[in-house]
């Protein structure tokens, strides 16, 4: 047996010579409906399972639920005004958002998608630097090793292998590292996602995969994607633990997820967490929601709504003042003046850049390239120099 | 037609790693790589190797013999068979301090991969301005000339050459094959490493002690992003690489016996593309056939024709020719000598070299 790969079973000598199972197998199945603590009204839901999160961690993570609803606003706004190209939000989704950056220590490693900008700026990236991707300057603008937050992906459930090499060299080097990978629904169904799964389980590593179940991918619906009894099922079919939580109750996806990273901590493996939210818009600014859904559809989660529900849920507890709520909410402003601020500030762009990181050292191709683009530029800018057969007089010529 | 001195065939050229021994000691192309790993392994701990069947049995073609019980289950490994999830692992490992080397296990099984190879391999480093560098090697069993069924004889150079970010290499030598693995497990960026199977087992006169040595001196000539003349000569210049360097030295010989000098260029480095080597043997002979196993259309051996003619047209004294693969799915092993590039293919494209102008 490989020192590396998880427990190999024991194959049982029966007739059929097949390994027979073990009675601790069901225990992967994820629960009967997901996990909640907190119901839409506000009201404790206990789950001896999961104790709940105190009021103190409660409480620092429903502020940055009120800064992550107040981020989603902005970026639309800054999509309208044309500030950014286009900008996924994950507005209905803030709760998720919120707790896998929250239940990670800074030895952690947060892998997310295009859809989980509230998670990366929760972990501490500068919201400007992770606003680069939609704003168009370059790919990604932070540094993942800043605060160990991956680049946010765009093809969809490849970063779950990244996620998962991260965590087999972190357990190879002895580190204490647990990583969690994001997804969606959607996700669920490539190639990259199951090979993910199944390599974490093999090489028994410290991942938690978290997929966001917003019931749709652009516009196909889950029952499209897979007719599974949920999505945490297919831990099972790896051998590791799958479980459900209600995705728009925070205190539940603090303790499930926080169950989750400890387990991996300890040496227990991977495991998966699918959290039931929905998506409230459209799939991004430039989809149309009304050609494949109804607004009934959408209002009915609106009582669901992880905001009003952990608000509810405070201030019947009187942990949460109005006085507290507006120092939040201010608190929520000033993050989104930020941003207001320098997506309204046009940042300087460097077209010599383009060749920098292609290799670590420029090509002698790249180098002409390179050259090539400074001398039209240069050419550009000196249209009275050049002369009757210049780039820069050949534009003019065509634009007469 | 021009009479000329022959240069020694071979890699005698513009080679000079080796100090020169009385004994013969000779290895298989095959062991000099097993040797790279071995030694890169040894001289750095980050560096693992895994990939389907390269633990105890050292993979199917042996490269990785013995690895794992040198260095141990942690260091060279079986995976899942799955050959996303290698290369996907990879990446993270990458970033995470290591060097992984994965094997693709054949040419058209690393076809499941192209995801992780495009998005994510080669774009990372420019995605993140050079904060993630993924030093990992792609070792692919590569190209036909073995007789082997469907889906192991591929050569998919281009899928790869075509990718920015990437550095592909394909040796041809022995020593090369030693010296270029080292270099591409040192190397900063990621590289597809294209290994000719039907060289795995030619040999020659090397002792790879020495090229450790040498290799580990910093004595070791650069190979990435360098070509080399593999048989100097005056008339005309092949330009090949990879499976088909042994083919073009066969017809540079053979061309000599008809009385012409034919200089074979080795590009060893297909990705970065050493222009300046090419166009100065190009310059000199005045005349070239590209030759390579892939077929031709929108193929690396076009991209040289391209680029020999903006670069060398006033010393050209004929079009520049290729001899490839044809436009067709790799052929079955009783079909694939009509196929692959043979001496009387480039033979016959060099006599159409316009000689009596
Ligand atoms: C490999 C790949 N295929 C297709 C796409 C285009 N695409 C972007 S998002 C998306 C839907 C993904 O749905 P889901 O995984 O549920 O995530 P959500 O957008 O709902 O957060 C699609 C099809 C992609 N990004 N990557
Ligand atoms: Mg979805």
């Amino acid at each position: 047996m490989s020192a590396v790969t998880n427990q190999g079973r024991e194959h049982a000598t029966g007739s059929a010579d097949a390994p027979a199972l073990q009675s601790t197998d069901s225990a992967l199945l994820p629960s009967a409906r997901p996990v909640q603590l907190v119901d839409p009204d506000g009201h404790h839901t206990p789950d001896e399972r999961y104790p709940s999160p105190s009021d103190e961690s409660l409480l620092g993570a429903y502020g940055r639920l009120v800064a992550g609803r107040r981020i989603n606003d902005q970026a639309n706004a800054l999509v309208r005004q044309g500030r950014m190209a286009v900008y996924p939000s994950s507005h209905g989704q803030e709760a998720c958002q919120v707790a896998a950056a929250v239940v990670l220590r800074e030895e952690d490693w947060l892998f997310p998608t295009y859809r989980d900008t509230v998670a990366v700026i929760t972990r501490g990236v500068d919201p400007l630097e992770v606003f680069t991707l939609l704003r168009g300057d370059w790919h990604s603008g932070y540094d993942p090793y800043e605060h160990r937050v991956a680049t946010q992906a765009t093809p969809l459930a490849t970063q779950l292998l990244h996620a998962v090499g991260m965590a087999h060299a972190a357990k190879l080097r002895g580190e204490s590292t647990v990583v969690l990978a994001m997804c969606g629904d959607g996700a669920t169904s490539e190639g990259d996602f199951h090979e993910a799964l199944n390599f974490a389980a093999v090489f028994h590593v410290p991942v938690v995969f978290f997929v966001q179940n917003n019931e749709f991918a652009i516009s196909v619906p889950l029952a499209s994607q897979s007719v599974a009894p949920s999505l945490a099922h297919k831990a099972i079919g790896y051998g590791m633990p799958g479980e459900r939580v209600d995705g728009n109750d925070l205190a539940a996806l603090l303790a499930v997820l926080g169950s989750a990273v400890s387990r991996a901590r300890d040496g227990g493996g991977p495991s998966l967490v699918e959290a039931h939210t929905y998506r409230m818009q459209a799939h991004t600014n430039a989809d149309d929601a009304t050609r494949y859904r109804s607004a009934d559809d959408v209002d009915r989660w609106i009582p669901k709504d992880p905001l009003v529900r952990m608000r509810s849920y405070l201030s019947g507890l009187d942990l949460l003042t109005e006085d507290g709520e507006a120092a939040l909410a201010a608190e929520a402003d000033a993050i989104a003046a930020v941003i207001r601020k320098g997506l309204n500030t046009d940042v300087e762009i460097n077209p010599a850049e383009l060749f920098e990181y292609v290799y670590a050292e420029k090509t002698t191709q790249l180098r002409e390239q390179a050259e090539q683009l400074c001398e039209e530029l240069a050419r550009a800018v000196e249209p009275a120099a050049a002369g009757p057969d210049s780039a820069a007089s050949r534009t003019e010529g065509n634009q007469r | 037609m021009t009479q000329t001195t022959e240069a020694p065939a071979g890699n005698a050229v513009g080679q000079s790693d080796t100090p020169t021994r009385a004994a013969k000691v000779t290895s298989t192309f095959a062991k000099a790589l097993n040797a790279a790993l071995a030694d890169a392994m040894e001289a750095d701990p980050a560096v693992l190797m895994f990939g389907e069947d390269v633990g105890p049995l050292g993979g199917v073609f042996r490269i990785t013999d013995g690895l794992t019980a040198r260095f141990g289950e942690e260091r060279c490994f079986d995976t899942p068979l799955a050959e996303a999830g290698i290369i996907g692992m990879a990446v993270g490992m990458a970033m995470n301090g290591m060097r992984p080397v994965v094997e693709m296990q054949f040419d058209a099984f690393a076809y499941p991969a192209f995801e992780q190879v495009v998005s994510h391999v080669a774009k990372m480093p420019n995605r993140t301005k050079g904060k993630v560098r993924l030093p990992i090697v792609i070792r692919i069993p590569y190209a036909g000339g073995i007789g082997g069924v469907e889906h192991h004889c591929d050569s998919s150079e281009a899928y790869y050459a075509h990718t920015p970010g990437l550095t592909v290499l394909a040796p041809a030598t022995v020593r090369d094959a030693y010296f270029m693995l080292r270099e591409a497990i040192a190397s900063p960026d990621p590289v597809v490493f294209l290994e000719p199977k039907k060289l795995y087992w030619s040999k020659e006169e090397v002792d790879l002690a020495d090229l450790r040595r040498t290799f580990d001196d910093g004595e070791a000539p650069r190979r990435i992003g360098r070509a080399v003349v593999a048989r100097a000569g005056t008339d005309a210049t092949l330009i090949t690489y990879g499976p088909s360097v042994p083919t073009a030295l066969a017809a540079a010989a053979a061309a000599a016996e008809e009385g012409r000098s034919i200089e074979v260029i080795d590009l060893r480095s297909i990705v970065p593309f050493d222009d300046e080597t090419v166009s100065a043997s190009v310059r000199r002979t005045g005349r070239a056939v590209v030759v390579a196993e892939a077929p031709g259309f929108a193929s690396v051996a076009s991209e040289i024709v391209a680029r020999v003619q903006e670069r060398c047209f006033h010393s050209l004294a004929a079009p520049v020719l290729r001899v490839t693969g044809f436009d067709i799915p790799f052929p079955s092993p009783k079909l694939e000598h009509f196929y692959l590039p043979s001496v009387d293919r480039i033979l016959d494209a060099v006599d159409d070299l316009q000689w009596e102008d």
